[in-house]
């Protein structure tokens, strides 16, 4: 599960090829055209209004233990209108409804932090680095290949070992090793934005690097990072779900897709299947939509016979 | 191209090292150490297990006395917590079934994953092709912890055709399992990386002259489109290799494989520093030097790439 | 303590000869004479000294012979000494051992014993074990560890080949019960001293037991084959057992189904259901483990815990019938004492909480609670800290529910095994689950541990409660002061004490000779043997 790097490139080379009048508009139409895409985004829209709205219809809370329920789950825990349980229990009697709820939110959440912060980080060190150039470029850059030779996955088991797990931790470990792509792809752009007129202009006004950057720079690169960014989400809930599946994910009573399913990937033969179907169901949908609406936003921003 | 090779290895020292000291680190300052046990343990017992180790030596010292060994003597030292047994013994049993499923499972992942995005790309906007885009989604989401409990279910419960778990040199049966839960999902993404570069691929000028000078579209596809059509497919391998690696540890959990995947994660929770410094280095080493010919496969490939 | 003693003398005073293993009536063996058994993870060591672990011991017990080996019922019988003298004083054992031989031909010698028991307390070695030699009080073995004496000079001595004499620091009632443990194995000298710390990998290992190691492939599998050069080889049936690492529970179930293993632990929730299917197979016995939440009551601790009638109500309120009956649901036994219900000559004390019906259990908790200020109104904040472990998790998950409508409100703290335990060790936790194995059939082998210098990591210290233990040591009847000990345990409550563990597993019925009244699980796989389906 990586992102296609040779078609984040061509994007990057349209965005930057791209003069005057703004992409957008053409782009909005093309995705708004796309099937694929529309039905991603339908599904993005549901399933966020789920993690946001879905509680207000759980009958119980995500902790509760239903006590009528616990020690026959598999007879008396399948999922039911009449007690409540639409999603049936866990194997704790707990509402799997409100467990997913939450689930939804906590992957989510995760995915979108996880995406943002290398969004933040990547984009900053990759402008900064195209931007100022020179030797820092060689050695910001140098860097980059020296971390992405670093099995990252080892690297954030060891950090979840050290600090203990926490969901900043996760957030942070899953946020800070994938931004290394986006830095260079940005970097790679903001080479051929530097020497625009507008760019210069500014330079020649004495307005500052850093605010050449931020105000000028980065508003240019928001293709790329829109779809990038997009595309990230999938992958930090992805690596979420197998650091739950190690133990070493959100902790209890909290809970995550990850969780959720490898909690019932365990019971899948005892007659309890509806605790891996329903979190797997949500799972899967999402990441769809995740895919849909990535590849549409780039196919749409960089129109290419695919 | 030499030159080019030579620097990448230049680089490869430094990133070891950095790896080393990061990693080395990061694992003593974690609570806890080796010996850490249910029991508390006398002080003395304590201090005889520490110095037996050199635990008892600052931590630079640690550091440069490991180096030290495995520079000199390409010792990566005893084991904590297998006390029976060296890293280089351990590295030994578990790399090389690793190394088996891993390569069989590139290779299935590989073959099968172009040649569905390839049936796909000739086939646009057929049932088929539609097919093998949503298998190909569908497979890619797929965690493999919830595939691999489901295969041992499926072939070796209910149908009794494979062993649930084990592993031989000898016999392919205890292969099978391992290789579908680890390649399907980046079978997937292949699949899905061939399918649109080979439409673009097939929609570009050059490949319009040769139909148009009537060559057979089989040989249009395999001699003209195939070749840049896998430029991102190359790029895309030297990720996936690495995600199996670390994807393995699932492999060795349900499948009893004996790789060095569960022995990382179980080095890391058990404060093995020795074996857990072993397998990261190992698998740093690996990494880099797989990166390495991906590029050098790359700029084989593609003739307007140069070094 | 004196009837243990007595019990065991005349075991070695009659020598009675170890009985053949043979099929009962209407029995007829299978051919291939194989055991495959579970293991949930690698094997750590082999080597005596150096082994800590359950999964090592069941391995070794198969590889290598003690003075002592266990019957059915955990009770010692002679090994490989034949017969042994106790000196008046009881600290002399002298041991005469049998004629046996190491699997390379080669005769076991009483020197063999002295030097694998100055081998496991010779710090070189570093052994996490070489305490053991002070649990059994042979002479010099503490100064030995610390490195102040030779390690020559630990109480053991071989008169002749066929005669091992131990010195004892102080009369030691449980000394002869130790010597089945494997930190007490014989090891040869020639081969140690060939190999190094790698003389225990398959082809170099030579062992005095039943069995051979012929390969071990950690993680996946080790497998023993009979050993010919055994003593009582022509009484073993069994030809050729099998560990197989599984590391999920539940996979290793599916396995058990598809005929490939012929033991596996039975998830937790997952008895009755596997009971109902097939009775013949799933079994759950008594096995010696006590599970409990720990208060931390050291400097460290926190403030509202060292008011005991916190504690009590949080003891009270904890629903051990909903823990047994619908957590676990395996024949595990609610706990109300530290010692497991199954030790040996144990009786719970009159009047402890567990006589009470849960209601008044209930509302005494919450009169407590009340009567300490708190309230749900005014909860007690309290961390609750866990190994990761599913039957771990779902445990906490549920004690925190049972407590917090009384106003009692847990944070759940999920760590790793090694910060666990190292945070216990440091007093850095408030509430922490542990559980306590036995080592030895006995009370004392749980009490000890609330000693004020037991492992006692939540610090709790009782004048009284150390005076009754240090008397239990010695005196002729225990059992009433284990009451009293007890008594002050529920009196106190430094810990819930959550439940009795029991040892449920499938069985394959082909598989005969597992013994199920050993509370200790010690099984020894000479004993078994495959009967044709």
């Amino acid at each position: 599960m990586v992102i296609d790097q040779s078609k984040m490139q061509s994007l990057s080379d349209r965005m930057a090829e791209v003069k005057g009048r703004s992409p957008w508009a053409d782009a909005r139409r093309r995705f708004l055209r796309n099937k694929a895409a529309m039905l991603g985004l339908s599904i993005l829209v549901l399933v966020t209004l789920f993690a946001i709205f879905g509680g207000l219809a759980a009958q119980w809370s995500n902790e509760e233990l239903d006590f009528s329920v616990m020690g026959q789950v598999a007879q008396m825990g399948q999922p039911s209108l009449e007690n409540g349980h639409f999603f049936g229990t866990d194997n704790l009697g707990r509402d799997l409804y409100a467990r997913v709820v939450q689930g939804t939110q906590v992957s989510l959440m995760v995915g979108i932090v996880g995406a943002g912060i290398a969004v933040v980080v990547g984009t900053l060190y990759g402008a900064t680095a195209g931007y100022v150039g020179g030797r820092t470029d060689q050695l910001m850059m140098r860097t980059v290949d020296i971390l992405m030779s670093i099995p990252y996955m080892f690297v954030l088991i060891l950090l979840l070992v050290m600090f203990g797990r926490s969901m900043s931790m996760l957030f942070l470990g899953i946020g800070l090793i994938s931004w290394l792509d986006m830095s260079r792809i940005v970097r790679g752009q903001t080479l051929s934005l530097k020497n625009r007129e507008f760019i210069e202009a500014a330079r020649a006004t004495g307005v500052s690097s850093f605010r050449i950057i931020i105000r000028h720079i980065v508003p240019n690169l928001l293709g790329v990072v829109a779809v990038y960014a997009t595309l990230l989400v999938p992958l930090m809930i992805l690596t979420e779900s197998f650091i739950s599946f190690l133990g070493l994910g959100v902790q209890e009573p909290l809970t995550s897709w990850g969780a959720l399913i490898s909690e019932g990937a365990g019971t899948m033969n005892y007659g309890t299947l509806w605790q891996l179907l329903f979190p797997l169901f949500f799972f899967v949908i999402t990441l769809f939509g995740f895919f849909f609406v990535g590849d549409g936003l780039r196919d749409a921003l960089d129109p290419k016979e695919r | 191209m030499f030159a080019f090779v030579l620097r990448r290895l230049a680089v490869a020292i430094p990133t070891l090292l950095l790896l080393i000291v990061f990693s080395f680190t990061l694992m003593h300052l974690a609570p806890g150490g080796p010996f850490t046990g249910e029991r508390a343990l006398p002080p003395q017992v304590l201090a005889n297990l520490e110095a037996r180790y050199g635990l008892n030596d600052p931590l630079w010292l640690q550091i440069w006395n490991y180096l030290v060994g495995i520079v000199v003597h390409f010792d990566f030292g005893p084991s904590f917590v297998y006390p029976d047994r060296t890293v280089n013994q351990l590295i030994a049993a578990g790399f090389p079934v690793t190394l088996t499923y891993g390569a069989l499972s590139f290779a299935a992942a590989v073959i099968f994953g172009v040649s569905l995005g390839v049936v796909a790309a000739i086939r646009h906007n057929s049932w088929t092709d539609y097919l093998a885009v949503g298998v190909s989604i569908g497979a890619q989401v797929l965690p493999n912890f919830v595939m691999a409990p489901l295969l041992v279910l499926v072939f070796t419960l209910w149908y009794g055709l494979l062993p649930g778990g084990g592993w031989s040199f000898n016999d392919p049966s205890f292969w099978i399992m391992p290789v579908i839960a680890l390649a399907t999902s980046y079978m997937a993404s292949i699949a899905r990386i061939t399918r649109s570069s080979m439409l673009e691929v097939l929609g570009s000028n050059h490949i319009r002259t040769a139909r148009a000078k009537g060559m057979p579209e089989r040989r249009v596809i395999l001699r003209h489109a195939l070749k840049p059509a896998m430029l991102p497919v190359i790029s895309y391998l030297g990720p996936v290799f690495v995600s199996m690696i670390t994807g393995s540890v699932v492999i060795d959990i349900y499948f009893s494989t004996g790789g060095i995947g569960k022995a990382f994660v179980d080095s890391a929770l058990n404060r093995d520093y020795a074996v857990m410094m072993g397998v990261t280095i190992l698998v740093g080493a690996l990494t880099i030097l797989f990166n390495l010919l991906v590029d050098v496969l790359y700029a084989w490939i593609d003739p307007k790439i140069r070094y | 303590m004196i009837k243990l003693f007595a019990s065991t003398a005349l075991v070695a005073l009659l020598a009675i000869p170890a009985h053949a293993v043979q099929p009962a009536e209407g029995e007829t063996l299978a051919d291939t004479q194989t055991y495959t058994y579970w293991l949930l993870d690698a094997i750590k060591s082999l080597d005596p000294a150096k082994n800590t672990d359950v999964e090592g011991s069941d391995a070794l017990r198969q590889l290598f012979e003690g003075l002592m080996i266990e019957d059915a019922q955990g009770n010692m019988i002679p090994g490989m000494a034949e017969s042994h003298d106790v000196s008046d004083d009881g600290l002399t054992y002298t041991f005469h051992l049998r004629d046996a031989n190491w699997s390379n031909g080669r005769p076991v010698t009483a020197g063999d014993f002295v030097y694998a028991w100055q081998r496991v307390v010779t710090p070189e070695t570093a052994s996490e074990y070489a305490w053991y030699m002070e649990l059994m009080n042979i002479q010099n073995a503490s100064e030995i560890i610390a490195g102040e004496l030779a390690p020559d000079q630990l109480g053991v001595r071989a008169v002749d080949d066929k005669t091992l004499e131990v010195k004892l620091t102080q009369a030691t009632p449980y000394f002869l019960n130790t010597l089945s443990h494997t930190t007490a194995y014989p090891v040869p000298q020639a081969v140690v001293e060939e190999h190094g710390d790698g003389w225990v990998q398959p082809g170099n290992l030579v062992g005095n037991g039943a069995f051979t190691l012929a390969s071990h492939n950690l993680g996946v599998d080790i497998v023993f084959e009979k050993n010919p050069e055994y003593w009582d080889a022509d009484n073993v049936l069994m030809q050729t057992v099998r560990g197989v690492t599984v590391n999920d529970n539940n996979v290793a179930l599916t396995r058990y189904q598809a005929g490939e293993l012929d033991r596996v632990q039975i998830p937790a929730g997952q008895y009755p259901r596997l009971e109902e299917e097939s009775p013949e197979e799933a079994t759950s016995v008594p096995y010696g483990c006590s599970y409990a939440y720990v208060f931390n009551l050291s400097e460290k601790g926190p403030e509202v815990l060292k008011d005991q009638r916190v504690r009590e109500a949080m003891a009270l309120s904890l629903n051990r019938d909903v823990i047994v009956d619908q957590i676990l649901q395996g024949g595990q036994e609610p706990a109300y004492t530290w010692v497991h219900w199954a030790i040996n000559g144990f009786a719970a004390p009159e009047g402890n909480m567990g006589e009470m019906t849960a209601e008044e259990r209930m509302s005494r908790a919450k009169e407590l609670l009340a009567e300490a200020g708190y309230g749900p109104d005014n909860p007690v904040q309290l961390e609750l800290q866990y190994n990761t472990d599913d039957s771990h998790r779902l445990l906490a998950i549920a004690a925190q529910q049972f407590w917090r409508p009384l106003g009692i409100e847990i944070e759940l703290n999920n760590v790793e095994w090694k910060v666990h335990t190292d945070r216990m060790q440091n007093q850095d936790f408030e509430v922490a689950r542990y559980a306590w194995c036995a080592d030895y059939n006995e009370a004392s082998t749980f009490l000890d541990w609330f000693r004020t210098d037991g492992y006692n990591s939540g610090k709790w210290s009782n004048e009284e409660y150390d005076r009754l233990l240090a008397e239990a040591a010695t005196a002729e009847d225990t059992a009433p002061l284990y009451q009293q000990a007890e008594a002050i345990l529920d009196e106190e409550n430094p810990a819930v004490f959550v439940y009795h563990y029991a040892k449920v597993d499938m069985i394959n019925t082909a598989i005969k000779g597992l013994p199920r009244e050993n509370l200790l699980n010690t099984w020894y796989a000479k004993d078994l043997y495959r009967v044709a389906e």
